[in-house]
């Protein structure tokens, strides 16, 4: 029931609930696009630009990306990469607040934003030939934002009935961040992209000024600009509207704290009487896609599409819901992009009658026997070629495909990572899937979840 | 799998609605009219640059057909239907799709049941074959019954804890009655639990035949090979299904509705008679609910709720135009101690338009929306196939994309404050709050 049009999509780091038999889209074999589309400048200021073209329809996609988001944010100030990507639409010396999607709307446009962990980023869709007016308008807010302190007294308001509405609604989102905060020991992933409630009551204008000048800057942008567009002619504009902004001398490279060794196992139980579906969750550190280095990452992916990809045949449905008919849903789940070390997440919702306890017994007996056993070569094969279609339909959605180029440039990957993907992804074999899953799949790397509508005993 | 819950499918109806009045002034796609030999209608939209195609099937009616005390069984048959058929059980029809890399989904709302397919021209021919045996011979085998029976109490028990599907639930009943669109078409724990292997083969019959079909694709194909594809896939259907159900008039009331739910927030839903596509007035009725609320930040609601107040995280309005009715309806999730607040707001603006009207610029900044906002639907085979099943099950031409926007440009001033006069009646807006909202005055 959220539309498109509201502001701020926090994307979720891993599921935000567990729905049951709802479908959850599997996007990890969305791969890259053929190069020969794609062309990638560097403006003297610093600033990133890909372009990828699709002269199908008179459409464009215009993105910044900016390399800041909630792991970057200093302590006691959680939500301020958020509030602030709601406040960049509070106006500028040029443009009132609230007009620049009134302004894109005009022209038939749409536009949004959006933050994680990792990138904030700002888009447009409107007909290619109003590239020159989103542009200005974006260019116009990398560096002039001007706040009112009631405008910003509102938004924080509407921030925390996002909360209200994403999060403490929903006992699934609420235990998705307990699990979160366990998981994860040094890495600032364990505080959720949307704050802390006592924290973001206290955000105030000047913070988001602060973090606003410190990392808005075209030397840490990335601009993304797809549909029916000419390299040249997007390069001429992005000269015109981005390049006089001045590079920032406050942008470094960014260093986080990383996770020490994790030694012991994690166990929750929350019981929320909102609860419709009672369900087991686990998720375990696990490694990220590292530039030039995307070999781990595509095992696991192969893993989480061998485990839980086909609703069917995958070895966790096959298991737990045909065989055994102790579930009713089951999901294997790892996305390699990520700034630093992520997860990879099993979840399982119990038929009537079973418990929590006897469900994640099988579940944990399923994966020992998927160690032993190994990988099926035929529903291998079949993944395999799926990763080979995907190539050929990610290219019927633009947008999808712009939005894997800023997500991955980022998230610290290069243009090559990005095209490097599908053939990474096909040259897994069956024992580097096995042999990854053993390294990871390590409970004393893990965190294990109950979530019940009533108190239940582990 | 794919089980549509209420919500989900109201707001799948308004977007329709919103794609539909957006398509483009200048015929910059090119609509083929193709007849198979053996007679199928559908539309195509040829394009070689990507070797893959996507086809789009509605059957028309949907949940609504499901017969007196068998409410359910037209969306569980419809979950069932990749679930095993032919010579090959539920696994076994998933290891074949995959293998070939194709894409079905089958989904049913209280207008249709939806198939959407995705293959690649090299495994064309099987895919297709795949697909014509789970729509012409699926088994219904009794443990995949089973089995996805379960899912189904599930999905339906979570939506007895969900406030927007509670909401949806008593707006459908306040709104429609009696009719089949008054209750989910997930049905209740009690009649799911109730439905035979008979029942869900009867639903089949009554919801997939030749006599309510309408077909698209877009993407590498040419208008001879879909033809004859289309023979082979739909070919062996029944010819004829479950008479469709009658219209619905409105049931339209004014006051507020509370359900009590644990929660910091208040989900709140309203409604009040809507306009249908047929009207002479629903050009007018679209811009004015965009002004009111359906374009995000632009609207009046979205900016004297959230934008001045910060009452909401989001707050839209949508022209809910169904087959046999027609509402205009809206939403917001609100903080319990604001819910009275936000009502009270809501209220003001819909009586203050009601009687005064839109600006000039109002409509001019939403006619350049509208019309500028074409080609931006049209970006995608799939986004295609979809787009021109909807515009046939509104009898629309095939070169109404040349015409569209002359009939958005064509309403004036004059007619928006018309319709806003006479659609708007803020004495029968209804609203329903499913929270624990403070000092909202109720009445039944």
């Amino acid at each position: 029931m959220i539309s498109q049009f509201f502001h701020a999509d926090l994307a979720p780091r891993t599921w935000r609930r567990i729905a049951a038999v709802v479908v959850v889209a599997f996007g990890a074999l969305a791969g890259a696009v053929q190069a020969d589309t794609v062309s990638t400048f560097k403006l003297d200021n610093g600033m990133d630009v890909v372009v990828i073209e699709d002269h199908r329809a008179p459409v464009v996609v215009h993105m910044v990306w900016y390399k800041i988001g909630a792991a970057d944010e200093s302590p006691g100030h959680s939500g301020i990469a958020h509030f602030l990507e709601h406040l960049m639409f509070q106006g500028t010396k040029e443009v009132a607040p609230g007009a620049l999607s009134k302004i894109v709307a005009a022209q038939g446009g749409s536009d949004n934003a959006f933050t994680t962990q990792d990138y904030t980023a700002y888009f447009q869709r409107v007909a290619s030939d109003r590239l020159g007016l989103v542009m200005k308008l974006e260019a116009d807010r990398m560096h002039n934002l001007d706040l009112s302190q009631k405008n910003v007294d509102t938004e924080r308001q509407v921030i925390l009935d996002e909360r209200n509405q994403r999060v403490d609604s929903d006992p699934g989102a609420l235990f998705n961040e307990q699990m979160d905060a366990a998981q994860y020991l040094n890495q600032p992933y364990g505080i959720p992209v949307i704050g802390w409630r006592h924290e973001m009551e206290k955000l105030s204008r000047q913070d988001a000024l602060d973090f606003y000048q410190a990392n808005y800057a075209p030397n840490n942008a990335i601009l993304v600009v797809a549909g029916d567009v000419k390299p040249d002619e997007v390069l001429a504009l992005a000269k015109q509207y981005y390049g006089p902004i001045p590079p920032s001398d406050k942008i470094h490279p960014r260093v986080r704290p990383t996770e020490p060794p994790q030694l012991a196992e994690r166990r929750l139980t929350m019981s929320d009487p909102r609860v419709a579906q009672p369900f087991v969750v686990r998720t375990y550190l696990a490694p990220q896609r590292h530039p030039g280095d995307q070999k781990e990452a595509a095992a696991l992916t192969m893993l989480a599409q061998l485990l839980g990809g086909n609703r069917a045949t995958s070895v966790m449905p096959k298991a737990l819901e045909f065989d055994q008919k102790i579930a009713t849903y089951t999901s294997a789940s790892y996305d390699g992009l990520s700034m630093d070390a992520t997860t990879f997440g099993l979840a399982a919702v119990p038929a009537d009658g079973v418990s929590l306890g006897d469900l994640e017994k099988a579940m944990d007996a399923v994966l020992a026997k998927f160690l032993k056993d190994g990988v099926d070569p035929a529903e291998f094969a079949r993944i395999k070629a799926q990763v080979a279609a995907q190539q050929i339909y990610d290219r019927d959605n633009t947008q999808g495909l712009a939005h894997q180029y800023g997500m991955a440039l980022a998230s610290g990957l290069s243009v090559k990572d990005v095209q490097d993907w599908p053939a990474a992804l096909q040259a897994v074999t069956p024992d580097e899937v096995v042999a990854e899953a053993r390294k990871v799949l390590d409970r004393r790397h893990s965190v294990t979840g109950w979530l019940t509508a009533e108190e239940a005993q582990q | 799998m794919m089980i549509m819950q209420w919500t989900k499918a109201r707001f799948v109806a308004v977007a329709a609605a919103v794609v539909l009045f957006a398509l483009p002034v200048q015929a910059e796609i090119k609509i083929q009219e193709v007849t198979s030999p053996g007679g199928i209608k559908a539309w195509l939209v040829e394009n070689h640059d990507i070797p893959f195609t996507a086809l789009n099937i509605r059957f028309k009616g949907g949940t609504s057909l499901d017969a007196p005390g068998k409410r359910g069984a037209t969306n569980l048959m419809t979950a069932l239907i990749e679930e095993g058929s032919g010579n090959l059980d539920s696994q076994g029809f998933a290891a074949a799709r995959d293998a070939l890399a194709a894409d079905f989904s089958f989904d049913s709302d209280e207008d249709g049941v939806g198939v959407s397919a995705r293959f690649l021209t090299e495994n064309r021919d099987k895919a297709l074959a795949l697909l014509q045996d789970a729509l012409t011979k699926p088994t219904f085998d009794p443990v995949a019954i089973e089995r996805v029976r379960g899912q189904v109490l599930q999905n339906i028990a979570a939506n007895l804890k969900d406030p927007s599907a509670i909401g949806g639930d008593i707006l459908r009943a306040e709104a429609f009655g009696s009719h089949p669109y008054g209750t989910s078409g997930d049905g209740t724990l009690d009649s799911v639990k109730a439905l035979t292997r008979d029942d869900i083969l009867a639903a089949y019959h009554g919801a997939i035949a030749r006599d309510r079909i309408y077909v698209a694709a877009a993407g590498d194909i040419s208008a001879k090979d879909l033809g004859l594809a289309l023979d082979k896939l739909l070919g062996g259907l029944p010819a004829t299904g479950a008479p469709q159900p009658a219209d619905v008039a409105v049931a339209v009331k004014g006051g507020i509705i509370q359900k009590d739910f644990p929660g910091p927030q208040s989900q709140i839903s309203f409604y009040q008679a809507g306009v249908k596509f047929e009207d002479p007035d629903y050009f007018a009725a679209t811009i004015l609910n965009e002004i009111l609320g359906g374009n995000g930040f632009s609207s009046r609601l979205m900016n004297e709720v959230r934008e001045k107040r910060g009452l909401t995280y989001g707050v839209d309005t949508g022209l809910a135009d169904y087959d046999h009715a027609s509402i205009l309806e809206g939403s917001l999730a609100t903080a319990n101690d604001k819910a009275a607040e936000a009502i009270k707001v809501i209220q003001t603006v819909w009586a203050d338009v009601a009687a005064n009207g839109v600006t000039q610029k109002e409509l001019d900044d939403t006619k350049t929306y509208l019309t500028g906002a074409y080609p931006l639907r049209f970006d995608g085979n799939r986004r295609i196939a979809s787009i021109l099943v909807g515009m046939q099950i509104l009898g629309l031409p095939s070169t109404y994309p040349e015409t569209r926007n002359a009939k958005v440009e064509a309403v004036t001033l004059a007619d928006v404050n018309r319709v806003a006069k006479s659609l708007l009646t803020p004495d029968k807006l209804r609203f329903i709050v499913v929270g624990k909202a403070d000092g909202v005055t109720t009445s039944n």
